[in-house]
């Protein structure tokens, strides 16, 4: 009798105990999903760092309270990459982004000590089982606007502010230099490199310098809106970047390639929360809405318009790509031949300028 | 009224003293801060002050962080009290950085003992030779080493820049302006396991500890201890003017050279077109902080890494903007700087000790 | 092509406004015998304040006020640390400079992205007709004339007047002006508010008229040129004025050389700028009695009035 009593008494035990344990873990599942940023710049740059960050306000809105979002802004690069970046995983940081390329090898270390922690890295190319890099194919934004400057320019003197001589902002030259000469063989490409992401004053001396040698219309691959005003002072035209910059000139700009990270950072938080997430090479165009276009300025006519668009359907539904061939370099050889097509590898360590781009690339 | 009266002598306890004054005064100026920016006060401060520290990995990091603040001060602090202006540390940090770690590139396949010590005389040597030329302009043509030494900064990160994305390019890393990872045997070894923490802070304490015989136990030490104080007196005690501007400016580029070496070689492990968040302008500040004296920096240098890693920590655990990092640095930097006065003067209210009652 | 001179030589006089503000505040202030090198975060905070100021008030005239004052404010700061306090003068002026970006950087958050137009031309009527030259010298806004009338005025004030010379003697030698009866201190804190006016100003300049916004850190590094400037002036007006055109120059030129096509790498052109300077530093540094005629001795050195 006694010994019944205590065996459900156990039972009992157990089953409370189980109930415990299931509640627990159940209230510990209503603990939010921490996601964290490591930015390279400030988020008020108004160009790369805060189109990242409103990805990051993007997954708070889609996901609520199921999200908790953490964000470091400025990282240097150097030593400080690494602390920062272990420093999210350690804090229980289950899904961290680095948006630089610079961050690269900080977050393959930190991923190794770190494997339950889920990595994204933008604008890279080492991946393992939990370090997945992602990437927009700005070049194919860069091919439509390439195309509607061959169609405006009147002076043929296209004037081009960059950044870093790295193989992206060479890409984008390179794009748009290519769809440029396609409607418009007698256009050619100035670049100035400012050696900055973004440094207002030295890219509107940049555009500046460019506009008087010559440029009717001038584009970037810089962060700031500077270029693009300088461009509505001197009655010239332009195309923004990574946000769009029609506040700060709205006569001159054009249209803008927006970089537009909500839809993949909200899908990639959710695969991260219900554990579908896997370790990906992400580069994804104008078709996932990752590159993103501003409006068309009243003055850009109706025939530029549907070229544009010509473009940008071409280039989503295959039938064009921004680097199809016949492709020549600068010093006027073939790279590429008749409808041969650069493939992704060499795209990604683009180092050549083609025919129609002015100045040497460095060595 | 209230008036500040100059002591007899420099008061010890305010030596020890107004530190914590200044740290109880930015804790009190924090806290409006905090409360006038709406973020939760309590929090704010565990997060700038405890939460560096409260880790094993935490106290390595301020070691790492601390490591070439502590060298170049020492370095720079010795050359300040010679009334070099040595304004460059941080370009001569990033020649050094190219110099030994073009050495490592240049051994990328050797695995020998010799790698490591080899990068770093490249590391000091590069450092040098950038400070020489600020040293030669000035000792032959008397051009300020302010401007010399400041101008060649830029020209120095500019030079990186160009060499990281052409010459010393990583072959395998589609272009990207990276150099090759560095070798097992071109890596700084490690001090404490499980952490970054790297023989440098070791070398670092060293430099300050043998700074700190220089200046009080050698005739040289003697000198620039007079020198910094009254030039004219210092020209009598028979030390050349241009040897002791030469040896500031070797002195502060050869450490800030090896410094910068042991941040590629060690937390880094390649070149970079960025590999400082400004040491060698942060230097001068711990230098100053430290009152010029090697012992001091290293204490001012430490406290400024952790203002560095607070500043992340607040950033990480409350959403605080990088730019309150800024302010309470600034004003932590303020107070201790203010709290100095103390040692030297008393402040007296009413009327001074030495009117009659 | 005269027109592409024309534009470039305009665009350089741009480009050396703000060095020519921030210089010539920060030249008054080490005459005076005080070395402040928070020149850069008073620029920023300048920037800022005038940029929400006149933003916020629509008045261009208000904004510039309020970039003097804000580094007017700052500077006092400074002011009342080394010359009350007397404490370390370089290293107050850095923890100014780290105070000032951060302050700047917090109060501009919610003016990132608001554009605000330029500040208006104002050209000289008949003197802006003539060919080249008008155009040149007579077609600027308010601020730019401001600049060049500024060192005039600085320069006239230094040398041919009173003030003048009681701001060269306490700068060169303090004691004696001291036990002359001149009140040192208040001196080195009128000129030190007015090197932090000039450089708000500067930064005002930025933010109102060559780039009209606000970003953090929009100065980029312009506050040491301003300072190292000074230093290559010798500390005189004239002289500062052809160093910030000439640096001005070169800066525009490297990326005229660029859009040229130049077969440089850019980032070797970027060092133009600094390379020059360091040269023509150098060939006017060998004239080392000017040098000693001309440095503040007591410069950076704190003062201890012995009452």
């Amino acid at each position: 009798m006694q010994y019944r009593s205590f065996t459900r008494k156990l039972l009992a035990l157990g089953a409370g105990a189980a109930l415990a344990i299931g509640a627990l873990s159940a209230g510990a599942q209503d603990e939010p999903f921490k996601v964290g940023f490591v930015y390279v710049g400030p988020v008020g740059d108004h160009g790369w760092t805060y189109r990242h960050d409103v990805g990051r306000q993007a997954i708070e809105e889609a996901l609520g309270d199921a999200v908790e979002s953490t964000f470091v802004e400025s990282v240097p690069e150097g030593a400080d990459a690494e602390r920062v970046i272990r420093k999210l995983a350690s804090e229980g940081h289950g899904l961290i982004f680095t948006t630089s390329f610079g961050f690269m090898n900080p977050t393959v270390k930190v991923a190794r000590e770190f494997p339950d922690v889920k990595f994204e890295h933008a604008t890279g190319y080492k991946q393992s089982d939990n370090v997945s890099t992602y990437s927009a194919r700005f070049y194919e934004g860069r091919a439509v606007i390439g195309t509607m400057a061959g169609m405006m320019t009147e002076k043929n003197v296209i004037g081009y502010i960059a950044s870093f001589p790295i193989p992206e902002v060479v890409r984008g030259i390179n794009a748009f230099t290519i769809a440029m000469r396609k409607v418009n063989p007698e256009a050619e490409v100035k670049v100035v490199w400012v050696n900055s992401w973004y440094d207002p004053g030295k890219e509107a001396d940049a555009a500046r310098a460019l506009i008087d040698q010559g440029a009717d219309i001038i584009t970037q691959h810089t962060d700031s809106p500077a270029p693009l005003q300088v461009a509505e002072e001197r009655g010239v035209v332009g195309f923004g970047q990574a946000s769009d910059m029609s506040a700060f000139a709205p006569k001159a700009q054009l249209t803008s390639i927006i970089d537009d990270w909500d839809a993949y950072y909200v899908e990639r938080a959710r695969a991260a929360i219900d554990g579908s997430w896997e370790s990906q090479d992400v580069w994804k165009g104008i078709d996932s809405g990752m590159v993103a276009f501003a409006g068309y300025n009243d003055s850009v006519p109706a025939d530029v318009q549907a070229a544009a668009e010509l473009v940008k359907e071409g280039i989503v539904g295959g039938t064009m790509h921004p680097f199809q061939g016949p492709i020549l370099n600068q010093a006027g050889e073939q790279v590429v031949g008749e409808n041969e097509v650069i493939d992704d590898e060499v795209l990604l360590g683009m180092n050549f300028y083609v025919e129609g781009v002015q100045g040497e690339l460095p060595k | 009224m209230i008036r500040l009266e100059r002591r007899a002598a420099p008061s010890r306890i305010m030596g020890w003293m107004a530190p914590l004054l200044a740290l109880l005064a930015t804790l009190i100026a924090g806290v409006l801060m905090f409360a006038l920016l709406g973020v939760p006060v309590l929090e704010a401060l565990q997060a700038f002050f405890i939460d560096p520290l409260s880790s094993h990995y935490g106290l390595a990091e301020l070691g790492v962080k601390a490591a070439p603040l502590i060298m170049i001060g020492v370095a720079l602090s010795i050359g300040f009290r010679a009334q070099v202006w040595n304004i460059g540390a941080e370009g001569q940090l990033i020649v050094g950085a190219i110099a030994g770690g073009s050495v490592a590139l240049l051994f990328h396949e050797v695995d020998a003992w010799f790698v490591l010590p080899l990068m770093a005389l490249g590391g000091i040597l590069g450092g040098m030779a950038w400070a020489a030329v600020p040293a030669l302009l000035r000792t032959r043509f008397n051009a300020n080493e302010i401007l010399t030494s400041l101008m060649l900064t830029y020209v120095a990160a500019l030079l990186l820049s160009y060499l990281v994305s052409g010459p010393l390019r990583d072959p395998d890393g589609f272009n990207f302006p990276e150099s090759r990872l560095f070798h097992d045997a071109a890596l700084l070894p490690r001090w404490l396991s499980g952490t970054r923490l790297h023989v440098g802070f070791l070398i670092a304490l060293a430099i300050a500890v043998a700074g700190w015989v220089l200046l009080t136990r050698t005739l040289l030490g003697f000198a620039l201890q007079v020198n910094g104080a009254a030039p004219r007196a210092g020209a009598q005690t028979g030390f050349n003017q241009h040897r002791l501007i030469w040896f500031a400016l070797m002195l502060g580029g050869g450490v800030a050279g090896l410094a910068g070496l042991f941040e590629v070689a060690g937390p880094i492990g390649q070149l970079l077109p960025s590999i400082s968040p400004g040491y060698g302008f942060t230097a001068i500040i711990v230098a100053f902080l430290g009152r010029l004296h090697p012992i001091g920096v290293v204490f001012a240098a430490l406290i400024m890494a952790l203002s560095y890693l607070g500043g992340e920590s607040a950033q990480i655990s409350l959403n605080l903007p990088l730019a309150v990092t800024g302010v309470f640095q600034g004003l932590l930097l303020f107070f201790l700087l203010a709290a100095d006065v103390l040692i030297g003067f008393r402040v007296v209210i009413g009327r001074t000790s030495l009117e009659p009652q | 092509m005269s027109d592409t001179v024309l534009l470039t030589l305009l665009t350089v006089i741009t480009a050396a406004t703000p060095l020519v503000y921030a210089a010539i505040g920060e030249l008054v202030v080490e005459r005076s015998g005080v070395l402040n090198l928070g020149v850069e975060g008073m620029m920023l905070v300048g920037a800022v304040s005038g940029f929400a100021t006149s933003y916020g008030t629509g008045s261009v005239a208000l904004g510039i006020i309020a970039g003097c004052l804000a580094g007017a404010a700052m500077a006092l700061i400074f002011a009342f640390l080394t010359l009350t306090l007397q404490s370390s003068q370089v290293a107050t002026g850095l923890a100014l400079t780290i105070f000032g970006i951060g302050m700047s950087a917090l109060a501009g958050q919610s003016l990132v992205g608001v554009a605000l137009g330029a500040l208006p031309k104002l050209p000289i009527p008949y003197l802006s007709d003539i060919p080249f030259l008008g155009r040149l010298l007579f077609t600027h806004d308010a601020l730019v004339y401001g600049s060049i009338g500024l060192v005039a005025i600085v320069s006239w004030f230094l040398a041919r007047t009173r003030g003048g010379l009681l701001l060269r003697a306490v700068g060169d030698s303090p004691d004696a002006a001291h036990a002359l009866g001149y009140p040192v201190v208040l001196v080195r804190y009128v000129a030190t508010l007015f090197g932090g006016g000039c450089a708000g100003l500067a930064g005002a300049y930025l933010s109102m008229a060559y780039t009209p916004m606000w970003v953090e850190n929009m100065s980029a590094g312009r506050g040491w040129i301003a300072l190292a400037l000074v230093v290559f002036a010798v500390w005189q007006p004239g002289r500062l004025l052809l160093g910030a055109y000439l640096f001005g120059a070169i800066s525009i030129l490297q990326l005229h050389g660029q859009a040229l096509g130049l077969a440089v790498p850019s980032q070797l052109m970027s060092m133009l700028p600094y390379l020059v300077t360091i040269f023509v530093l150098v060939l006017i540094s060998r004239d080392t009695g000017r040098i000693r005629r001309n440095a503040p001795a007591s410069i950076g050195k704190p003062f201890h009035p012995t009452t």
